[in-house]
């Protein structure tokens, strides 16, 4: 009987670290900045380089922090679901555009549509180091605090924003 | 006069470069150490590899991000910290002890202990079921009679070879 039954073990625990490495995302690194502050940046505007924006400007609200560029196909797909998002007005979306020329940018927005309350332009790329961003679209949930909570690498989709990223929002909110 | 006049204004260019931030490049001590810092880590855009090889952008740009931490005085383990409180323990290829990374690191002992013990355990097992038997009286002669056989049977041409 043993026989059998010690094989059928090794085989059903092998098993099951290979059905969990299945569904693992290699791209998916976990974040160490959730629970942390979200650095600090003072940037120009996407729409009014002469005007700036800071992290600062943001203490006692929620808000969502999402980092695109116009060369990134995946941001695409997403910008329908943040159109949709900004016009039930939950939350206020911030942009920042990455290593783009802001000119590219600003024509992406014009032609798709605009979701951001405000869009700053990080076109070095060195806000996004700040941020451990390593793919584009990331987004960010940031709270009254100044705190990262979530951090969402890859696109947002419907199932994720009503399933964690709204839920937390509301919770968030209430605090 | 003039000669000299003319020699001084094509002289000019080369002060208007001094105070300036010294070409990265032209600091081999300072790339060589960003290399070697570098090949440690991860590049998160093409995971397999180093920050020092990969032609990705954001590995281009945290190069230029070592670089100038370098400049700014900072130690290795400084800078390394830096990255992983930004990109966490997945930018080091030498990932330290943690709760989460024991069965990475003890893993393999625990998986040679396992595989010794149940060697060790066979080898007993198949020792103990092992009888030694006394040879009879008629094998014996048996035996003997086949060793005696074996020369004539080299010796006959006929015989069939083994």
């Amino acid at each position: 009987m043993m026989r059998f039954i010690l094989p059928f073990i090794v085989f059903m625990i092998m098993a099951a670290f290979m059905y969990v490495g299945l569904s693992l995302d290699p791209h998916e690194v976990p974040s160490p900045l959730v629970g942390k502050a979200a650095p600090a940046f003072t940037l120009p505007q996407l729409h009014e380089p002469s005007k700036q924006f800071s992290t600062q400007d943001m203490k006692g609200k929620v808000w969502l922090f999402n980092v695109w560029a116009s060369w990134c196909t995946a941001c695409e797909s997403e910008h329908a679901v943040l159109m949709e998002l900004s016009r039930q007005n939950l939350v206020p979306i911030y942009g920042m555009d990455y290593k783009d020329k802001p000119e590219d940018g600003e024509a992406w927005l014009r032609s798709r549509g605009n979701p951001y309350v405000l869009v700053v332009s990080d076109r070095e790329g060195r806000v996004g180091i700040d941020y451990g961003v390593y793919g584009v679209p990331e987004t960010y949930v940031i709270d009254k605090q100044g705190v990262i909570q979530y951090k969402q690498i890859g696109p947002v989709t419907p199932e994720n924003l009503s399933e964690k990223i709204l839920p937390l929002i509301k919770e968030l909110q209430a605090k | 006069m003039k000669y000299l006049l003319i020699l001084l204004v094509c002289l000019l260019p080369g002060f208007s470069y001094a105070g300036e931030a010294t070409d990265l490049a032209a600091d081999p001590v300072l790339e060589k150490r960003m290399i070697g810092l570098a090949e440690n880590l991860r590049c998160l855009v093409c995971q397999n590899e180093s920050l020092a090889s990969s032609h990705a952008e954001l590995a281009e740009d945290l190069r230029r991000e070592v670089r100038e931490q370098m400049q700014n005085g900072l130690s290795d383990q400084e800078i390394i910290d830096y990255l992983v409180s930004r990109y966490g323990d997945f930018v080091l290829y030498d990932p330290p002890v943690k709760s989460y990374t024991l069965v990475l690191w003890y893993g393999p002992f625990v998986l040679l202990l396992l595989g010794g013990g149940v060697l060790i355990y066979q080898l007993r097992k198949r020792k103990s079921q092992i009888t030694e038997t006394e040879l009879s009286e008629e094998d014996t002669q048996r035996a003997a009679a086949l060793l005696n056989e074996t020369p004539e049977l080299q010796n006959n041409p006929k015989a069939p070879k083994v």
